[in-house]
């Protein structure tokens, strides 16, 4: 580990001077990405190599070695990144130093990484609640508890999450140079943050971190985003600030209802009158179909995609829209099973005007990343549709497509970023024969592509699947217009990938293009195999979840009033 | 007049000798007097801390002095601990500020002495009369000290502006007690109290009193429609004195509001609370839109306090909303943690208005903020937490005063005051973000480098990383405002 980091890092110093040039050519336009620092290295370094395999090999160690000590795995998976991202601003942003931070960072994420590795290897499959619990008083006047624990609900983002931040620490080690430090720390930090509202069991602490990963994320958009980037960042901290507000309400409420406690649990099992519970859900409905985002409250989404740099992209996509699912799913649901079961055709409705109506949407997108965000406001609205049908398949479908679509999308919007890097443009018709230059890359977003709209074998496939069965289960009508979804992600992503990567070379500067190098290559093969795996194997994910889901639903079949 | 009675003053009596000495020395000291009258002062506040922390044995026993015009009881030795640290650390971060501009003087300390012993005497006061007394004395030095500067036009307009509509104030809040005199027969608060629950005094005086005394008490809050000094004074005076003027009065205001309100007037709590909450929700509305509209940070700054004020409003009036019992206790606990927390976020923010002004330059426009993350990275991230606390965002400790108030709004039924508050809330974050975004997105304007000495330095630091910290683990503030106000209005 420590040899190939050091191996990177005289890599990367050899290249220094040259980006001092080439940032001072660019006259401190950070907006801009640096198209001849990749082409420069133009196979990269043979450590990524080393660095792919022995992230496997240390994950299959993880789960061997790790499981048998008795050591809080949750909170190391929770305060480890976080760690790592205060000391790397402690070592400060001197560029300098620049290669320093990006060791700590990787091995901050590494670390964080293989400390989720056992919370899955040692997860009891068969049985009831939650696992892994760690529970002390945090904030006695209010009752508020540090406690911990997962399902077989939460289980999965967590390694979801911390396998992303790998890849998107590696995704911008060459890319970032203006501030690094602020850079990766912000995306540790926010790791950590987001590990924490997935294993949170106390309300007050899941909105604590729930709110707190919005810092992060402004800065990312503001500091790292593309022209029009404050606007995004205001955009995207204010529409999610007026939906937690209403959110840390209803959840003041539920204290005062259930006798002064934050207890999810207690929240759970409280009794709540059917007129109470629908204002409560739509406190939640507001907090949480931002975050999803659900249509008509998902115009933030588009812009922040836009304008974010490709990490932040990735995480947003990937791991912080399924705080708003993951909401819903633990929070709406369980303890308004009376009021889901009320506004269900609501939900259903709004999701399939998701699904269909931004599926369409996506379709007329001339900017690649305007494109895979409509894509994933769709892809999420089949989540939503699987909630609120209220059968193991959809619930579990929606689950499963939750974690393919952190996988595609990361993948898609990392495929994005490298092609952004090369040609400074992300506008579908500046593009055009790019597989004649970049075919290795052309095979990985093909499979991608494909695993967006739900190729069989691919992860996309095994969620759709699902909640369609779900659906059609439900009601003829509503799995139909929820199965075009088919049709409509086949044709806004092939249609893209046709006119970007094939045909011929229209554009100079797609002439002048190299493949991706080793480190790109590390990235997207990662991706590749995760979502290959998840495809061919699902039960992975599933198995997890069946005794977790089975309970959910029993929950949701009571009335509570 | 016992010996017991100089006891439970022994801090204020004592910085009434230590201020009055300090005045005449500072005539003999010679070179460099302001700087031996800045250590002298430190030492004084010191020493008052020292005396105060004296009476924190005696625990939840109230005890009056001076036949009832002055209590000591938890409440007066808790807000007068912070007001000792909210006036330190003042004069900690004017010093540089204040030497750079020549008006390094042993008036100012002096004056802040003074007007610090007026804020304990409101603190302790257990008569309207003391009320009134202490209340004066801190406003005729904080009058002062705004015009200290006076060579200044602003400063000497703000300084105007201060004292008449101070006085007007002062005056309405005087009649008000006039009235209740009349009606009660009594000056003292814990009788004024009792007469008013017998049920024998004529309502419409009583009534006629208390809007007054509420309208003056707003004055000295600084919420609408008794806001439009505000913006004025903390523009105009001099970044110094903003500093001394939006902090350690806010925790005297509040002594006050707790005195007059829940002390003396608990049976008028139907008509106060709906004062309360009017005000309430003006303060909420006005100084959330109208610092959108401010490109001076002062004045931002001036209309962020109003909108917090309206805050501290929303707690007192869950107060007086149920009569007694552990809702009531709750929600003053809620008023006083949230007063001491905007007190710290205050110092804070102004902290680095001070710390980036320097000779011949006022750090007072938005613009000046520009790109401070590259120029200082460290002092710029203080800010970000002010900013982020001052809007309400966890893990800073602006999330925890605001759940306070809002647990105890909800728990006497107000919710919708509750939404109506988060919504201004998500306005108000508007402005506090753009700060940020002007420190971290924005290319710097001004590549001039910091003078601040080293003491001041490490005290905004403190300041800055104790946002975080209280923000991380606030039981302990949130404890101690509970047993305070336990100790005063029972339950639990």
């Amino acid at each position: 580990m420590r040899a190939l980091q050091q191996g990177i890092e005289v890599q990367h110093s050899d290249s220094h001077t040259h980006d001092v040039a080439h940032g001072a050519a660019h006259g401190g336009d950070h907006g801009d990405a640096h198209q001849s620092g990749a082409a420069a290295s133009m196979t990269g370094n043979p450590l990524w190599w080393g660095f792919g395999l022995l992230l496997i090999v240390l994950a299959w160690l993880a789960g061997r070695v790790l499981p048998v000590a008795g050591v809080s795995w949750l909170s190391v998976s929770i305060w480890l990144p976080i760690a790592g991202g205060v000391l790397m601003l402690a070592v400060g942003g001197d560029p300098a130093r620049a290669g320093l931070v990006r060791q700590i960072a990787l091995g901050s994420a590494v670390l964080g990484f293989l400390a989720t590795v056992p919370l899955y290897v040692g997860f009891d499959v068969t049985a009831h609640g939650m696992q892994f619990t760690e529970l002390s008083p945090w904030v006695e006047r209010f009752h508020i508890q540090y406690h911990l624990g997962v399902d077989g609900i939460s289980l999965v983002f967590l390694l979801l999450n911390s396998f992303i931040t790998v890849l998107v620490v590696v995704a911008g080690w060459d890319v970032i140079r203006d501030r690094v430090s602020q850079y990766m720390a912000a995306f540790l930090i926010m790791s950590g943050l987001m590990n924490g509202v997935f294993a949170a069991l106390d309300a007050i602490l899941f909105y604590v971190f729930f709110e707190a990963t919005l810092i992060p994320m402004y800065i990312v958009i503001g500091i790292w985003g593309g022209p029009n980037r404050v606007y995004a960042a205001f955009k995207f901290f204010l529409y999610t600030l007026l939906g937690s507000l209403l959110l840390l309400v209803a959840f003041v409420f539920l204290y005062n209802a259930s006798g002064g406690s934050f207890s999810i649990e207690d929240f759970q099992n409280l009794p709540i009158p059917l007129e109470t519970q629908k204002w409560l859900f739509f406190a939640f409905f507001a907090a949480f179909s931002v975050k999803v985002p659900m249509w008509p409250v998902h115009t933030w989404l588009p812009d922040a995609h836009v304008e974010a740099p490709t990490g932040g992209s990735a995480v947003l996509a990937a791991i912080m829209l399924k705080l708003g699912a993951y909401g819903f799913v633990r929070f709406s649901l369980p303890i308004l099973p009376d009021a889901s079961h009320a506004f269900a055709p609501f939900m259903i409705t709004l999701s399939l005007v998701a699904v269909i109506y931004i599926g369409l949407v996506a379709l007329v997108q001339t900017d690649m990343k305007k494109l895979v965000a409509y894509s994933s406001i769709s892809h999420m609205g089949f989540v939503t549709l699987g909630f609120f049908i209220f059968s193991a398949a959809g619930i579990e479908g929606a689950l499963v497509q939750m974690i393919s679509h952190g996988f595609v999308s990361a993948a898609m919007f990392l495929c994005i970023g490298v092609l952004y890097d090369r040609m400074h443009t992300r506008n579908i018709a500046d593009y055009g024969g790019v597989a004649n230059r970049m075919p290795v890359f052309a095979a990985f977003m093909m499979l991608f592509a494909m695993a967006n709209c739900g190729l069989p074998g691919t992860s996309g496939f095994v969620g759709e699947f699902m909640v369609i069965l779900g659906a059609v289960q439900f009601n003829f009508w509503i799995g139909l217009l929820a199965a075009s979804t088919l049709i409509w992600g086949a044709a806004y992503t092939l249609w893209m990938y046709k006119r970007v990567i094939f045909g011929a070379i229209a554009n100079p500067a797609v002439a002048a293009l190299a493949d991706i190098d080793r480190r790109e290559m590390v990235v997207l093969g990662l991706l590749a195999l995760t979502v290959i795996g998840a495809g061919v194997f699902p039960a992975a994910m599933t198995d997890v979840m069946h005794v977790s889901i089975a309970d959910l639903l029993q929950h949701l079949a009571q009335p509570k009033y | 007049m016992t010996p017991a009675d100089f006891g439970a003053a022994s801090a204020e009596i004592f910085l009434l000798c230590a201020g009055s000495l300090i005045l005449i020395v500072d005539l003999l000291l010679g070179d460099r007097r302001g700087q031996k009258t800045y250590a002298l002062s430190l030492l004084t506040v010191a020493l008052c801390a020292v005396l105060s922390l004296a009476h924190l044995p005696l625990g939840d026993t109230a005890q009056l002095a001076f036949s009832g015009l002055f209590i000591g009881d938890s409440l007066s030795i808790a807000l007068k601990l912070a007001t000792y640290v909210a006036v330190a650390v003042c004069m900690v971060y004017s010093r540089a500020y204040l030497q750079a501009r020549g008006l390094m003087q042993g008036e100012y300390f002096v004056l802040m002495l003074f007007g610090m012993l007026g804020m304990m005497v409101q603190i302790s006061a257990n008569s309207f009369l003391t009320v009134y007394l202490g209340l004066e004395l801190m406003s005729l030095c904080l009058y002062a000290l705004v015009a200290l500067n006076r060579d200044s036009a602003r400063s000497t307009e703000a300084a105007m502006k201060y004292f008449v509509l101070g006085a007007l104030a002062s005056g309405l809040l005087l009649y008000g007690m006039s009235m209740l005199y009349g009606a009660t027969g009594t000056l003292e608060i814990d009788k004024v109290a009792a007469a008013i629950a017998t049920g024998d005094v004529d309502k419409t005086v009583l009534v006629f009193g208390l809007v007054f005394v509420v309208t003056g008490l707003a004055f000295k809050l600084g919420v609408v429609p008794f806001h439009m000094w505000v913006p004025d004074v903390y523009e105009g005076a001099a970044n110094a004195m903003t500093l001394l003027v939006g902090s350690a009065p806010k925790i005297a205001a509040f002594a006050m509001a707790m005195r007059l309100l829940a002390g003396s007037m608990p049976g008028l709590s139907d008509q106060w609370q709906q004062m309360l909450m009017l005000m309430a929700w003006a303060s909420l509305a006005v100084g959330n839109l109208a610092a959108i509209a401010q490109t001076n940070v002062k004045r931002m700054l001036a209309y962020s306090t109003i909108s917090q004020m309206g805050f501290v409003l929303l707690g007192l009036l869950a107060g007086g909303a149920v009569g007694g019992g552990c809702c009531e206790r709750d929600a003053y606990a809620a008023a006083m943690f949230y007063t001491l927390t905007y007190v710290l976020m205050s110092l804070g923010a102004f902290g680095i208005v001070l710390l980036l002004s320097r000779a011949g330059f006022e750090a007072e426009s938005l613009d000046d903020y520009k790109g401070l993350s590259r120029r200082h990275p460290w002092f710029a991230f203080l800010m970000l937490l002010m900013m982020f606390s001052l809007a309400g965002v966890p893990p800073t400790v602006g999330f925890y005063s605001k759940l306070s108030i809002l647990q105890a709004l909800v728990q006497v039924g107000h919710g919708a005051t509750a939404v109506y508050a988060m919504l201004m809330s998500v306005i108000g974050a508007f402005y506090y973000l753009r700060v940020v975004k002007l420190m971290y997105f924005d290319a710097p304007t001004d590549q001039a480098a910091l003078h601040a000495p080293l003491d001041m330095r490490v005290l905004l630091s403190v300041n800055g990383v104790a946002i975080l910290a209280l923000g991380v683990a606030p039981s302990s503030l949130m404890n101690w405002c509970m047993s305070v106000m336990t100790s005063l209005v029972g339950g639990g």
